[in-house]
């Protein structure tokens, strides 16, 4: 069986958790015992015996008195086909970071509008999001379709408006799905009310929608996290290199790269717990163990010889700003992780920032705002290997740390590791 | 005494067919809490993992010996102890250190009792539960870790549902539900001041049930008590109570000899058991598949005190 993440997103009140309750509710993934406690809250009046579906995941005090969604809720649920992990973020711009963190990790998103309000900012804000984050598929969930009276055309100018987002963001793939997350429709069970759309339910969607990842398909990349030395008699010499997979496959014999320092080496085994594996898998956790002597611990990437990494310390990247505290400003100082590397950076300039409104991009800001989306240039203290983000996303991308705080203030995508590829860029870095 | 995985009936082989099929998910799983283990290892200088005896702290164990394969596990272990646990966990629990080779360490919840550090609850319904919080945080001070590991996951309550993967303690061990790290792909930010700790859950993405797959997968012994049993037990508020010397009946109750086992493991005095044959885990997991009822509200009264009772509880530093 296989998984899937998925991430849902959509403006307050478009009924994100009321979507997820139905999902789980339908799919009898809700305990009685759960149940029973909704619906001796006071707080649910409008749903079958009387339960709130979105208390279901709104699982703090204050979510569940605000009514709101503050923060990620993750949730599980399988059917026979597929296992599935649920991100359900806030819709609150206010939390934008919080949708951030769980479309990071999703191979999908689903994106609500409330089809009385059609495509409203935050639908943009998303859209632009889950595109930036690399996210190759959106479902467009159009809800409340209910109180349109399930209207054919009402959907369809929806959909059309979303197709101008989608180009302009640069969204791959869009499934719209007009649903009724309140009544059912189309969410597990075809809606008899829309006898018009010849599309498939929500779920059996997401049963069936093939999962590619880029980085599966993509060289070799392993980020040593940990170095096994047993330094006992029997095993003196063992020096394992303990990361994950998170690019390609990799066998022993296979020439490899280790960066950023440039050593060249040859796999002499791929292990798992002390054992050798026939080969290497993406996502496996594995040890590797080199035929030479090199120079490698936390922070070496050790990678396909033939096509490696770029080695830089100077990349322009994607970002959104996360921090409450204070906004971004061009010089500011951070510490940087990049899969195990950590260095130090600055943030030299601010080449242009999205505008979600217009989702045009505005030239030369003069600072970031929280929950801003901004294009930079980024100078590291050391050298760092990365990826472009679009080719692997786990060693494409990046987070910035408050080095006195040591909160983290943004989440990087790197777009290109070769500055001088970026005209704009080019022109504007201080240490062209 | 354990019960062996390896039950040679018609039921264990297609047993082992089903968990054939979950095969990929749970090696997704399985290398996601790998990775979490080694960055924690890297990342900290003093880390320690939790160890209850309870199935999902077992996983956690074995994930750790796999991971640092075939070095040692680079973490120290502690156990918090209430004083009122399973004579069969703890059994089990000493048994399992002295196979890894390594020291226990034993946070004592009697031992703050004794010292005045702590005030027992009175009457019968007293619960050490959280006493637990003041000698985990204690013990974490005096052994200066900086992290510890532990075995909670996402879907077992909807305040866990809401934790990060790394997830940040301040100086007075408190969460602060309202500002966590944004937490994106798997770079996980494990910078901290001195007298801070990070608590870390690298099964948050695993449920009841892949836990159970896993342990049979991997061939783990878990404690008796996992499997039916008979055991003099009375009601409480709609669920099975064990008798024993640190639980008073109250005048209504009255025990009988019943069929169950353990969906949980905490402590005697907030742990319930349920009605149950299962006596294999390929039983056990047919039992859970079907189960109407989640595990923590099937077994734990700790949980019931309010809507937020968890909430409110990780917020002072519990588990």
């Amino acid at each position: 069986m296989d998984l899937l993440r998925f991430a849902t997103a959509g403006s307050v009140d478009d009924g994100k958790s009321t979507l997820i309750g139905r999902l789980l509710y339908d799919s009898k993934q809700v305990f009685e015992d759960t149940l029973d406690s909704l619906k001796r809250s006071t707080a649910g009046t409008n749903f079958d015996d009387e339960v709130n579906l979105a208390l279901l995941t709104d699982g703090l005090r204050a979510e569940r008195e605000q009514g709101i969604t503050i923060d990620v809720a993750y949730r599980y649920f399988a059917t026979p086909k597929r296992k599935f992990i649920i991100a359900d973020s806030p819709g609150h711009v206010q939390y934008t970071r919080n949708m951030i963190t769980g479309a990071s990790t999703a191979d999908l998103t689903l994106i609500l509008v409330d089809a009385r309000n059609g495509v409203v900012e935050q639908t943009r804000r998303h859209a632009a999001i889950a595109a930036l984050l690399g996210i190759r598929h959106v479902v467009l969930c159009v809800n409340k379709m209910d109180l349109v009276d399930f209207d054919q055309a009402r959907f369809a100018s929806i959909v059309r408006d979303f197709e101008f987002v989608q180009e302009t963001v640069g969204l791959e793939r869009v499934t719209p799905i007009p649903i009724s997350a309140l009544t059912g429709d189309n969410v597990v069970e075809r809606s008899s009310a829309m006898p018009w759309f010849e599309g498939a339910p929500l779920l059996e969607f997401l049963e069936d929608v093939p999962i590619p990842s880029p980085a599966a398909a993509g060289p070799f990349r392993f980020p040593v996290q940990y170095v096994i030395r047993p330094q006992t008699k029997d095993l003196h010499d063992y020096r394992g290199y303990a990361g994950t997979i998170l690019g390609g496959r990799v066998k022993s014999g296979d020439a490899v790269v280790v960066l950023p320092g440039g050593q060249r080496s040859t796999v002499e085994s791929v292990d798992f717990a002390g054992e050798p594996l026939e080969a290497g898998e993406i996502f496996q956790a594995a040890t590797i163990r080199l035929a030479d002597d090199v120079d490698a611990g936390r922070g070496s990437i050790i990678a396909d010889a033939a096509h490696p990494p770029t080695v830089t310390r100077e990349l322009v990247a994607d970002l959104c700003w996360m921090s409450e505290a204070s906004a971004l400003k061009p010089r500011q100082q951070f510490l940087l992780k990049t899969s195990t590397q950590r260095v130090k950076a600055m943030v030299t300039t601010l080449v242009d920032r999205l505008d979600i409104e217009s989702l045009e991009r505005v030239g030369e800001p003069s600072e970031l705002a929280l929950n801003g989306l901004a294009r930079v240039v980024i100078r590291t203290a050391d050298p760092v290997a990365v990826d472009p983000y679009r080719k692997d996303r786990w060693t494409g991308s990046f987070i910035l740390i408050d080095p006195a705080t040591f909160a983290t203030v943004a989440a990087g995508m790197v777009r290109e590791t070769d500055t001088s590829k970026d005209a704009a860029a080019a022109e504007e870095s201080v240490y062209a | 005494m354990t019960v062996p995985v390896d039950d040679r009936s018609a039921e264990a082989a297609a047993f082992l067919a089903s968990t054939e099929r979950e095969a990929s998910h749970l090696r997704l799983l399985e290398s996601e809490a790998i990775h979490i283990l080694r960055e924690v290892a890297a990342e900290f200088e003093r880390p320690v993992l939790l160890f209850s005896g309870g199935k999902d702290s077992i996983v956690l164990l074995r994930l750790a010996e796999l991971a640092f394969a075939p070095g040692r596990i680079p973490f120290a272990v502690m156990h918090v102890d209430t004083g009122h646990n399973f004579p069969e966990v703890i059994e089990y629990r000493d048994r399992r250190m002295a196979e890894l080779g390594a020291s226990l360490i034993v946070g004592s919840v009697q031992d703050a009792i004794d010292r005045g550090r702590v005030v027992e609850e009175r009457g019968p319904r007293a619960s050490r539960n959280r006493l637990q919080t003041t000698v985990l945080l204690d013990s974490i001070a005096e052994h200066r870790f900086d992290a510890a590991l532990g075995g909670a996951r996402r879907d077992e309550e909807k305040a866990r549902a809401k934790e990060r993967v790394f997830s940040a303690r301040d100086e007075f061990g408190q969460w602060n539900p309202r500002a966590q790290r944004p937490e994106l792909w798997n770079l996980y930010n494990g910078l901290q001041h001195r007298g801070e700790h990070m608590r870390v859950f690298p099964l948050s993405n695993w449920t009841e049930l892949d836990i159970w797959h896993y342990i049979a997968r991997e061939g783990l012994e878990i404690p008796s008590i996992y499997f039916a049993h008979e055991r003099e037990v009375f009601e409480r508020d709609g669920m099975l109570m064990s008798t024993g010397q640190y639980i008073q009946l109250l005048p209504n109750e009255h025990p009988s000899k019943q069929v169950v086992r353990y969906r949980t493991v905490g402590d005697m005095t907030c742990t319930a058991a349920v009605p149950s044959s299962a006596s294999s885990l390929y039983e056990v997991i047919q039992e859970i598949a079907t189960a109407r009822i989640t595990e923590r509200g099937a077994s734990r009264t700790d949980d019931r005190t309010s809507e937020a009772a968890m909430e409110d509880r990780k917020r002072e530093g519990y588990f």
